[in-house]
């Protein structure tokens, strides 16, 4: 075990916010075709509130502290917020889409000491990739702000998060990290809409897609390992967890809200009116989240993939039960080993349902001509 | 440089917090990655810039575990060159101004 995963399991025993993501805005200079944000600002917290929930936050013991939204940038008094993270000690990470980042502000992210740059490159097409954002020419000025950041000498990862409609540009997005000296990562999870609409699982791509991004070795390593059919679990297994959603992570929203994940909106508590660890310790959402073990799972406890499944709290808790199972992750592990997952078998499928609903394809990039 | 002259400060570049009563640290430049045990954490505390590490080790180390002083200060000089060496702490022989971020 690394020294990073024993500090993470310390602090999960421990039940110590080790890692916090807050989105400081929902407002963004992008559209992207999948975002499940609503970017209109409904009260956002001010500098002072941010600056007092960091505050509160060093003192519970956040070490990793990812600031992301919306557009970082959007706001005004972002470098003021980095800055005093900074001074609190926290190891910052920025999700961006660094559009608004030129020289100068490459320049001050470096003084801060700021850990990581995540930045999201959705090909290494400019037209597909201005596509899905609706911004014209971000992806130059996106790829330019890369090269400002690594001029610098920060270290940046490229976020490629896989649909449809890019489902084909993976290899050339990763040799374009390579050529620009950043990182790579590949997310095929397409999240709902915050309001719950799923009209976005659209963009899913398919599982016969699917199988061939877990069949890339230069994705996955090795594919042996990776695609191995899932042992039987242990006893282990089923007293463990799903995450670290309400164990050693949580997330804030730009208004103040705290819920276990990014990708788990059970409100658990506001900000604005309780004590960030009155919430953490104290909210019964959070317990109630941190109480479920793999055994408690209403049908994945009797899944063969329960020990290895990415099975998501919170997509499962967006499908109606969080402890129930997520599809999306019942479709991964099917689609990376080929053994059907119980949820499958129970509704008597040997195969995933393609994605239910509107299963149209992306109108919203049919107009762009996209070169083969 | 004589050991009664060091002084230690921490370097505006890294990432730090107690867990559990130990430290992690973490450089941002290189994303090098410490936990510091009891001792090393009072030491690390404690570099604010101009203490001399020998009071360091005297009123922090020295008062509150149960060491030999001499082996105490050798032990303390090799962790501070080993921190320096990761760019975690600076040492110099006059009185430093603690690092934050600018």
């Amino acid at each position: 075990m690394s020294l990073m995963s024993e500090v993470g399991q310390k602090a999960f025993n421990l039940g110590v916010p080790l890692a916090i993501h807050m989105d400081v805005t929902y407002r963004c200079n992008e559209r992207c075709v999948h975002c499940y944000l609503d970017h209109d600002d409904h009260g956002e917290m001010t500098t002072a509130e941010i600056k007092d929930v960091l505050d509160q936050l060093a003192e519970a013991g956040v070490f990793f502290l990812t600031l992301s939204g919306g557009e970082v940038f959007m706001r005004r008094d972002f470098f003021e917020i980095v800055e005093h993270a900074r001074r609190l000690m926290f190891s910052v990470k920025i999700k961006t889409n660094a559009v608004m980042i030129h020289e100068k502000e490459a320049r001050r992210i470096r003084e801060l000491g700021v850990d990581t740059i995540q930045i999201s490159v959705y090909s290494h097409r400019p037209e597909v990739h201005d596509a899905i954002t609706k911004l014209p020419h971000s992806f130059e000025r996106t790829i330019k702000a890369i090269r400002f950041l690594r001029e610098q000498g920060l270290r940046v990862t490229i976020a490629n998060v896989l649909m449809t409609v890019n489902s084909s540009d993976h290899s050339g997005v990763q040799e374009l990290a390579a050529a620009l000296g950043a990182q790579y990562t590949l997310d095929p999870t397409i999240t709902p809409m915050m309001d719950g609409d799923t009209s976005v699982l659209s963009l899913r791509i398919p599982g016969e897609e699917l199988t061939e991004v877990f069949r890339n070795p230069a994705l996955v390593g090795s594919q042996e390992e990776f695609c191995a059919p899932p042992k039987p679990p242990s006893e282990e297994d089923l007293e463990g967890y799903s995450c670290s959603a309400g164990h050693s992570f949580c997330y804030i929203s730009p208004y103040g809200d705290v819920f276990p994940c990014v990708q788990f909106p059970l409100p658990t508590g506001n900000i604005r009116q309780q004590k960030f660890l009155d919430i953490w310790n104290l909210s019964p959402q959070m317990k109630e989240v941190r109480s479920i073990q793999a055994k408690d799972l209403t049908v994945c406890s009797s899944c063969s993939h329960v020990s290895s499944c990415s099975r998501c709290p919170g997509l499962a808790y967006m499908e109606g039960n969080m402890r129930g199972p997520s599809t999306a992750d019942c479709e991964k592990s099917f689609y990376r080993t080929g053994v059907p997952t119980a949820n499958m078998l129970r509704q008597g499928l040997s195969k995933p349902r393609p994605t239910s609903g509107n299963s149209a394809p992306l109108i919203q990039i049919r107009p762009i001509a996209v070169p083969a | 440089m004589p050991e009664n002259c060091i002084y230690i400060a921490r370097s505006s570049a890294i990432a730090a917090r107690a867990l559990a009563g130990e430290m992690m640290v973490m450089n941002s430049a290189d994303s090098t990655f410490f936990t510091l045990n009891e001792v090393a954490t009072a030491i690390f505390q404690a570099a604010d810039g101009h203490t001399p590490l020998r009071e360091i080790v005297r009123d922090r180390v020295c008062e509150q575990f149960d060491v030999d002083p001499e082996q105490a200060q050798a032990d303390a000089e090799q962790f501070v060159a080993e921190l320096s060496g990761h760019g975690i702490l600076l040492v110099s022989n006059q009185p430093l101004a603690s690092e934050s971020p600018r």
